[in-house]
Parts: structure tokens; sequence; C-alpha cells
């Protein structure tokens, strides 16, 4: 029997970026607020300095800070036909467990989703007509529009301590930046980062090609910093061990070196850590609370709320609504259901470059020191119809975490081991960079998430299945992406390359990214939606969750820009809207 | 040092068939035995959880695997045997984070890893299977054939050419087998593996420190040079 705790103004699932900014905001608003985190408590002085951090072995192979499989993980399949099995490890995508979350172990990129991603499917039919989106392609507008969301990435920018040049300002298009950005009201917080030598020749390869490079925006730090919450950022090192790894520097913007300790200094807030949330109660129209268990004792404990947030990684959101029975699961073959729907993921094509007498320095980088084109990505004018697909994918170059046991190109036909493999990976690890283009995910009918007949957790419950395959949508675009790599590679007149090729069928195998999105997506009606655009159920109007769980497609674009942008967009309707009049923010 | 080693295996393995008779070995006897281990222990690799078999099978792989030439030592002296040896005997060995639930099915290869064992369960099986299809295929196990019937059986394993009968899928065995290797020489010598930073020293990796809010530029095209340095040298 759980032990019934004192009632909080607001209980939050999942101390990350979004866990962490809602904490802060509403403790500030004066809200008694308790933050529920299964993972343990991380700060930089006691985990992440030197040189315990800068283990490849244990960060990078041992996934020291991530969800741990053997607790929790998911069953997966690419069909319906399949059977889903569990994944026994992590690989293909990696969620963070502890305080801070998948804030500590990022890279930082932080872009700017437009409008060619909120109002998806009003653009793409204006353009190219309603026939040109299959009809098993079941994306549909968010529901929101940049302009209510600009501010926001703004605050989430000068938060982050982003590092970048304005492309757009104003309405103005700015020399050196990304030419197809949508307006900004300002510039980035801190100028670009040094570009490195990869950087450098993708940037003028692709100018030559007549593509529009620029520098990725990026959470690292490109010298000292104060974001305006008075967090003091260190300048980035280009230490190479960014992504997978806490920065010993705080030149990597994250929620536990942010928003989390700000938090943690206001009496209003708590922290329990190693609370793994198992249920979210309802009663009605609302939601009454959670129940969690102390992994340290294995006692259950209820913590009735007023509001309920949950901001758990995306894919452990979606679970927690699934066996919390809130909202209708989504049914693939009778389309009825919400809760599950428009699962997505990246896919993506990567090309190596061999330079004889180069020196790239791989191990000299920054998370976000790549550069980028985004010519057919968040372009309007490229024009889909010849090549048949919708969405795209940004080009870009840079080294992020290449470190050597996972980071060691040699030309294709090398072989894996002895003399000549040794020759070939000592010749090569300097003297090679990449090109890779990262491609959106268009929503599919039969791409989704269920609770698992089979399997369970270590509480009993049921996995999350994840049914998922790249469709035909993704196939052209990635031969698209594939050949363009390529001609640019050509263009650069390399040593060698190895080609790139598209990615045909998605296994869970090699690390690919982490941004998986949807299952409680947002929309503009409870048909089509779990949450409205303020990220509120439309089942219980005291209930939120934030994270790319609400995505209700997955562009080319890394996915912490808008997550960021929405936690405080949801944070400022919650306090200017929701407290004055609890109820539906939206009429359904 | 490969004879030194070899020599011992074979001492170990008769003292044990000697003494089998005597099962109640005396105190002087062990304590003889431990003299005679501490003398040894400078020369030879000490092992926490191969066997026998396990270490002539690991110690010719990965001799085989990273021979030595002018870019590194051979496998063994770099400590890859050694780094196996540890990760097995360890956490991650023992099955940490690994979802051990079942049923078990072998699964699409998408689906990644579905066996109902641990990376040291994989070994303990996947040695003697290999060994046993060296034997049938060329009459003796891996360690003792000779250099081209050792690369030829390991294109072959590595291609999926290779089954073990009744033994867990090669396949999946071999995968983990080269990934160990891999982190064996590159992996931080903390780990037991890369001694004397010998992996990074072949591909020019300077190693954990990297302060380099400087050098990203002053280094923009050129080799960069400095001491490689390590977890251990900066504790």
């Amino acid at each position: 029997m759980a032990i019934k705790l004192k009632e909080v103004d607001a209980v939050v699932v999942g101390l990350g970026w979004t866990g962490g900014i809602l904490s802060k905001e509403l403790a500030e608003a004066g809200l008694k607020v308790v933050a529920l985190e299964r993972g343990g408590m991380r700060s930089t002085a006691n985990d992440y300095s030197l040189p315990g951090v800068r283990d490849e072995l244990r960060y990078v192979h041992r996934h020291d800070l991530m969800q741990d499989t053997q607790r929790d993980t998911l069953t997966i399949r690419n069909n319906v036909k399949m059977e889903a099995l569990p994944m026994r490890q992590l690989g293909s995508f990696l969620p963070g467990e502890v305080v801070g979350g998948s804030s500590v172990h990022w890279s930082g990129h932080t872009w700017r989703w437009t409008d060619m991603e909120f109002k998806v499917r009003s653009l793409y039919e204006e353009r190219y007509g309603k026939s040109f989106i299959p009809p098993d392609m079941t994306i549909q507008d968010w529901g929101i529009t940049y302009a209510e969301l600009e501010p926001y990435y703004d605050k989430f920018e000068y938060v982050a301590g982003v590092s970048g040049k304005a492309g757009n300002l104003q309405g103005k298009i700015q020399p050196g930046g990304n030419p197809f950005e949508a307006p900004r009201a300002r510039e980035y917080p801190l100028p670009p980062l040094t570009t490195i030598l990869a950087s450098q020749m993708f940037a003028d390869a692709a100018k030559n090609m007549g593509y529009h490079p620029f520098p990725r925006p990026s959470a690292n730090a490109s010298r000292a910093y104060t974001n305006p919450d008075g967090a003091r950022f260190g300048a980035c090192q280009y230490c190479g061990f960014c992504q997978r790894f806490g920065c010993e520097a705080n030149a990597k913007g994250s929620a536990h070196m942010t928003v989390i300790p700000i938090a943690m200094r206001n009496p209003n807030f708590e922290l329990r850590t190693h609370s793994w949330v198992t249920k979210v109660l309802k009663d009605g129209n609302r939601v009454t609370g959670v129940t969690y268990t102390n992994v340290l004792t294995g006692e259950e404990y209820e913590q009735p709320a007023g509001i309920v947030l949950l901001n758990a990684y995306a894919i452990n959101n979606v679970h927690l609504m699934l066996l919390s029975g809130i909202g209708t699961p989504y049914d693939p073959a009778a389309q009825k259901g919400v809760v599950g729907k428009n699962y997505c993921y990246q896919t993506g094509v990567s090309a190596n470059l061999f330079f004889e007498g180069r020196n790239f320095n791989p191990f000299m980088a920054a998370g976000g020191s790549n550069w980028t084109a985004d010519d057919f990505n968040i372009n309007l004018d490229f024009d889909r119809a010849p090549h048949g697909f919708i969405g795209g994918y940004s080009m870009g170059s840079g080294f992020n975490t290449a470190l050597p046991i996972g980071y060691r190109p040699v030309p294709r036909g090398t072989p894996s081991w002895g003399k000549a493999w040794k020759a070939a990976t000592a010749k090569w690890y300097q003297t090679a960079m990449n090109i890779g283009a990262s491609g959106s995910v268009m929503a599919n009918r039969y791409n989704y998430y269920d609770l698992d007949p089979t399997y369970r957790n270590a509480f009993g419950q049921p996995l999350m299945r994840m049914t998922f395959d790249y469709k035909e949508n993704e196939l052209k675009m990635g031969r698209h992406a594939a050949q363009k790599v390529n001609d640019l590679a050509k263009s650069m007149n390399p040593t060698s390359f190895n080609a790139a090729s598209v990615r045909d069928s998605w296994s869970v195998v090699p690390y690919q990214s982490t941004h998986n999105t949807g299952g409680t997506i947002m929309g503009t009606n409870p048909s089509n939606s779990v949450v409205n655009k303020y990220l509120q159920s439309w089942d219980a109007h005291n209930l939120f969750t934030v994270g790319a769980n609400v995505f209700a497609h997955n562009a080319s674009y890394n996915p912490t820009g808008p997550v960021g942008a929405l936690a405080y967009w949801t944070a400022d309707a919650i306090k200017t809207k929701y407290l004055k009049n609890p109820g539906p923010l939206v009429s359904a | 040092m490969k004879n030194d080693a070899f020599d011992r295996r074979s001492f170990l393995k008769s003292a044990v068939v000697g003494s089998a008779a005597a099962a109640t070995a005396t105190l002087p006897q062990s304590a003889e035995a431990q003299q005679r281990a501490a003398a040894s222990a400078s020369a030879a690799p000490a092992y926490s959880f191969l066997n026998l078999e396990e270490q002539a099978f690991i110690e010719a792989l990965v001799d085989h695997m990273v021979p030595a030439d002018e870019h590194s030592p051979k496998g063994t002296d770099v400590g890859i045997n050694i780094y196996i040896d540890r990760a097995l005997a360890g956490s991650w060995g023992k099955g940490a984070r690994l979802y051990m639930q079942g049923p078990w099915k072998q699964g699409h290869p998408n689906q990644g890893y579905q066996l109902p064992l641990t990376p040291a369960e994989l070994y303990r099986a996947g040695i003697p299977a290999a060994n046993a299809y060296c034997a049938k295929t060329y009459g003796k196990p891996f360690d003792k054939i000779d250099e081209a019937q050792r690369e030829e059986f390991l294109l072959a394993w590595q291609a999926g050419k290779v089954a073990f009968e009744g033994g867990p899928p090669a396949r999946v065995f071999f995968g983990m087998l080269y990934q160990n290797v891999v982190q064996g020489m590159f992996a931080d010598p903390i780990h037991g593996g890369n001694r004397g930073k010998a992996g990074w020293k072949m591909i020019g990796f300077p190693g954990i420190i990297a302060v380099h809010y400087q050098n990203v530029e002053k280094y923009r095209d050129k080799r960069y040079t400095a001491e490689i340095v390590s977890i251990q040298d900066m504790s």
C-alpha cells in the first residue's frame, strides 16, 4: 500500500531541461513544487571533474549517464507483423537518467524549428496539392506557430548559452548566418565557435556548389558567459569529449548548471532523487497526483498534486500516459485513438573523406563546431516535386566526440585487423573528415507506440513497444541526400572517400540519434492529438507534458531548441493563464 | 614472453593432473605454489576471469589481430587480453545494464542482442565452441593452428561463414569479441589495456588533457604533438 504524502501544488516527473525549467519557473511563481527524478544527483564539481570524466569507455560505451535497460527498456520491431523483442542494451538512442537528464550529455545543437514543421500539412498541400502527401503519412499541423514560439526560443537560447550567428534578424537576411531561418528578434547570446578545418573545408565546398553554409548554433559557450539568471559558463575548450559527457568547464549549457541549481535554492522547491514514477492518478477530468517507488528502499508513495507535469525523456512520458490509462491508445489498424500515435525518428547518411597530408585534429572540437547547409532542409523554394519526398535534410561537417574507440575511419576495403589495419588506422585518424546529412522522418500510420503484451520492467509493468521503420518517403530523401553528399565530397577532391548510402531499415544496434519524437502529440483537437498547443492534456486539464513526445513529426534538426522553448511557453501559459482560471486552455 | 606463458600454462595443467591423486594438498605445497606464482607475476599476466583454455585463445587472438610492428607492440604486450579479462570479471561482463528477462527469441538482427547470456557467459560458451570448430577444421584449437589458418578462420568467422554446433551464435560472439579487442587497444589504460598508451600513440590521440581554446586556431591543419596523458597520469 502506497504511503500517501501531503499534497503539493505541482509535481514534476523527471528533472532534465524541461523539468528544470518548469520547476524553476513555477517555484518562482510561488507554487510548492516537488520534482521526482529516477536517477541520482550529479554535479559538475563532484561528478564531471577531471580526470575521471574523460573516460570514453565508461561514458560512451558503458553508458554511465544513461537509462539502465536492466530495469526498464522497450520492445522493438520494424512492423506490426514482427514480434517485438526487448532492446536488451542501449544502442540506437540514449535516454539520460540522472539529475540533468539528457541535457548533461547532449552536444548542444540548438535549432529553431519553423513553420516548415508546425504547418507541415497545410504548406505542402498548398504548394504541391493534397495528393502529394501519401495516404499513410499521418502528418498534421501542430497547432502552434513560429511567431508564437519566437520569444521562448530566444529565452531558451540565452539561458543555455548558445553560440551562433543570426541569419535573419527581424526579417533582414544577415551575412554569415542561415538565410533560410525564420526571423529572430535579436542575435545569439554568443558569437559562433571557432571554425575547425573540417567545417571550413565543408563550407568552402558548399559555397562552391551554390549552397549557403553557416556555423551551427550550439550551446557550447564560445567565450565565458553569464546567463540572464546569473548562471556562469566557462569558455568551451574544444576538448573533444562533449556528447555523452558532462562538461567539466560548465561550458555546455545544461540543466544541472543553470535552471536546476536555481530551483534548488528556492524554498518552494524540493527534489527527490531515486524516485521512479509508476503511474499518474486520474479522477474524472483531473489528475490527482502520481505514485512512485523509492528505488533505494522499494517503498511506494502517493504524491498528490494540483498540477502534474511529465518531463521525463520523450519515450518515458508516453509510456507513463499509456501505463496510467490516460487518453485512448492509438490503434493503427482502425486509426483510432491518439496515445502512441506518430512516433518518429530521424534518418541520415554519412561519407568519410580521406585527405593525405591534411591535419584535421579530430580530438580538437566542440560539441557543435560544425557547419551546416539547409538548402535541402527548411528551404521552401527547394522543389520537392521531382524527388517525391516531404521534409528535408541538413548537410554538415565537423567532429563530435571523435574518440579512438568509436572513431577510426579507414577507407572501405581495409582489413579489420592485422598490420594493414594498423597502418591504415594510424594513417587516417587525423587525416579524415566526414560530411553527413540528418534527415526528417514524417509521421506514418504504422510507426507508433503501445504497451508490450509480453515483457515487463522491474516494477512489473508492461514495457513500451516501439514499432518503427523508414518508409518510402525517407528512402527517397535518403537517396537524394546520399547523392548530394557524394557530389559535394567528390568536388573536394579527396585522396579517397567512403561514399554515403541510404539507411534502408531501422536497426536498434548502432547509435543513430537520441531524437525520438511523438506519441503524445500536440494538435488542434482531441481527435487528432493528446495535448493542446499549451501541452495540456485534452483529458485532464491539470496534466501537462513537455518533451519531444509532443512533436507531431520529426524534423532533420536536433529537438532541444523547440523542447526548451516549449518548456518556457508552457510555464508561461500555466503562470499567466492556467493559475488564474484552472481549466482547459483551449476548448475542445 | 609468449613461450613463457605457454610453459606456465602447461605447468599449471600438469600440476593439476599431478595433484589430483593427492587431493588434500598440504600447506607447504600450497605455499610453494604461491611463491612460484609470485615469482612469475612480473613476467606473466595474472587473470581474474579467463580459464587456461580461454587465456590461450584470447592471447593468440589479440596477438594475431594486433601484431607487433612499427605502429605498436603486439596485443598481449598492449594488455588487450588483460582488458578483456577485467571487463568480463567486472560488472559489464556480469550483465550490468543488460535486460535479462525472457522469453528468449532469436529475433531479427535489427533487434540487436537477444541471447540469454551475459558477456562472461557468452565468452565461456563461445571460446570452446570456436576451438571445437578449429579442431574439426584444422585438427587443433585456435591457439595451436598456424598464422595462415588463424587468418582464414577469422575471416570466415567475421563473414558469417562459421557456425558453432550447439554453441552460441558465432556471429554474435565475434561481434562482441572484436569490439572488446578494439576497446582493449584504445580505452584509457586504467581499464587494463592500451598499455603504455600504445593505442593512442599509434594514431596520435593526445589523451585526456584537452585545453584547446587557443590550439583550435593555432593547430588548424597542423600536426598537434604533445605528451599523451591518461587518467592515471593526472590522478
